[in-house]
């Protein structure tokens, strides 16, 4: 009984995320400008619309340029840090691997108003380079974990073996462990892209003149006529990184080192 | 293994910890100094200044900003409790009764914590407001005869939103910790006359209780500084905390005062994750030969 019970429970709760997410979707072909029932009709000029905004394109253009950089800064960043913990002993790895995933137990207005602090000491000026350097900070725990849970299942046996043939590290970290945890470091690049993407709050303190897509869609959010366009760039950003996340979900899974990682 | 000494280390170290100590630490190294700072005057540069605790002072003494911090500590403990507690049966099905569609089951329901964050906060102000769907759907359907004024604008919507929000992600760190027990123990527990709720409460959840404090936290923290659901759906009575410090380091201009304030909440934060960790730990201990 309790088989059934808690089915039903979990098709419940799930038809209960994915209603508001429908919803939206529905206003976003539906004719009338105010967001209500009863439904109007069906029209694509919602979705047509958005590409004669050029202020849009240009948020849409910013975000991609803002997460591309975060995310590679992220990556690589990540992959450092994550080679350093699981292979090496060093003094300080305990506050190392804690200040690197500080930024998960620090609500995001604290790290946003703490780097505007310091960009305005700093005398920088705001831009997209401040929005990257700040989602960097939060992406980066999101690419180690991705990378520390691949590279501790990751068999060891092989760069030792490249080692032991002589090879220096670097040309062992190059030639042998890099393309192992290629994909692993994709779906961290991918997972962190998106952290990037839908933040708010720390691009909302960090950013400059020209909006991220976020903080575009944010101001929109003050006039009505322009909500079902927002309702629509939205389904159309949400059906985007759903396509990445199911993207990174199947990269982290594949490659060499599954068995073990399992 | 001779790597250990090789300066490989030190160049996989040094960027990642160089970036930390610059875009981290630093950040809020100034921002407490600014936090004990009388005023802005000169520039964050200047050091030119006596220490004072006057804007903490100000902060616990200002009523509203006191009863605000209270109210956001309320709200996101009662948002991460009801999240959590409707988190764990599924987690628990997704566990032990899913079978071999569990990751299949899972992947679905995180994909909407994948959506934009902003999006799904949109997608509850349509459907709470006054014009919203509920209502003109019941308006529709003639269930009602006028609109509902209560759905939007309050602190109730903040915390629905914010409980939808947050949803799918929780059910990931208890559900890893339910796939930690090991089955045997849960065997002799029925073997050994346990009736399956007393199993459920006395062998169950304790063994789970890691990820469900995991979970606990992962939802408390972002939801003790949020002021953008405030700001969407909770209008000028929904307010919180994080909002007084938004408007501080906005329009109010007063960055040591929001920066005392925002110490304020970290202290609290990590007071919360500390106790957190000290009681699973305690736990494990009881728990665990």
């Amino acid at each position: 009984m309790t088989r059934g019970l808690l089915r039903w429970y979990y098709l419940l709760l799930l038809l209960l995320l994915y209603l508001p997410l429908g919803m939206l979707l529905l206003f976003s072909i539906n004719e009338g400008t105010s967001l209500s029932f009863p439904l109007r009709g069906v029209t694509f000029d919602w979705y047509r619309s958005m590409f004669d905004n050029g202020q849009l394109l240009g948020a849409v253009g910013n975000s991609a340029l803002v997460a591309s950089g975060a995310a590679t800064a992220a990556t690589i960043l990540g992959t450092c840090a994550s080679l350093a913990i699981t292979r090496f002993d060093f003094r300080g790895k305990g506050v190392f691997l804690l200040a690197a995933l500080l930024p998960l137990v620090v609500p995001f207005i604290i790290l946003g108003v703490s780097l505007l602090i310091l960009f305005s000491a700093l005398g920088v000026s705001r831009s997209l380079w401040t929005v990257a350097a700040g989602h960097t900070v939060v992406a980066l725990p999101f690419a180690m974990l991705v990378m520390m849970a691949r590279l501790v299942g990751f068999p060891r046996s092989v760069e030792e073996a490249a080692r032991d043939l002589g090879a220096s590290y670097f040309y062992t970290l190059r030639r042998v462990i890099v393309p192992m945890v290629a994909p692993a470091m994709l779906a961290a690049w991918l997972v962190a892209f998106t952290v990037s993407v839908d933040e708010f709050v720390i691009a909302s303190f960090t950013v400059g003149r020209d909006p991220t897509l976020p903080v575009y869609i944010f101001g929109q959010l003050r006039f009505a006529n322009r909500f079902p366009q927002v309702v629509a760039l939205s389904t159309l950003t949400m059906l985007v990184s759903i396509g990445l996340v199911v993207l990174a979900e199947r990269l982290r899974r594949s490659g060499p080192g599954e068995a073990k990682a399992a | 293994m001779d790597s250990r000494r090789s300066p490989a280390r030190l160049a996989l170290i040094a960027p990642p910890a160089l970036y930390l100590f610059v875009f981290l630490a630093i950040p809020m190294g100034l921002m407490g100094l600014l936090s004990f700072r009388p005023a802005l005057r000169g520039g964050i540069a200047n050091f030119d200044w006596t220490p004072t605790l006057e804007h903490y002072r100000a902060t616990f003494a200002e009523g509203g900003y006191t009863r605000l911090l209270w109210l956001s500590v309320g709200v996101a403990l009662v948002v991460a409790l009801i999240t959590t507690a409707l988190a764990y049966p599924v987690a628990y099905f997704l566990a032990f009764r899913a079978g071999r569609r569990a990751p299949l089951l899972l992947t679905l329901l995180i994909i909407p914590f994948w959506t934009s964050y902003l999006l799904r906060l949109i997608a509850w102000k349509i459907i709470l407001g006054t014009n919203g769907a509920i209502n003109s759907f019941f308006l529709w359907t003639g269930v009602i005869e006028e609109p509902v004024g209560l759905l939007l604008y309050s602190r109730t919507a903040v915390v629905v939103t914010l409980v939808y929000v947050w949803l799918p992600f929780v059910a990931l760190p208890i559900y890893a910790s339910l796939l930690r027990i090991d089955r045997s123990v849960l065997e002799a527990a029925s073997d050994l006359g346990a009736r399956p709720w007393q199993r459920l409460l006395r062998v169950t959840l304790p063994l789970s209780a890691p990820g469900v404090f995991a979970a606990y936290l992962m939802v408390f923290i972002p939801t003790v500084g949020e002021y953008v659901s405030p700001l969407l759906v909770g209008g000028s009575k929904g307010s919180l905390y994080g909002n007084i410090i938004e408007i501080f380091f906005g329009d109010g201009i007063n960055w040591p005062r929001g920066s005392a304030m925002a110490m304020i909440m970290l202290a609290g934060v990590m007071a919360l994750v500390l106790l957190i960790a000290r009681l699973v730990n305690v736990r494990r201990i009881v728990e665990e030969p």
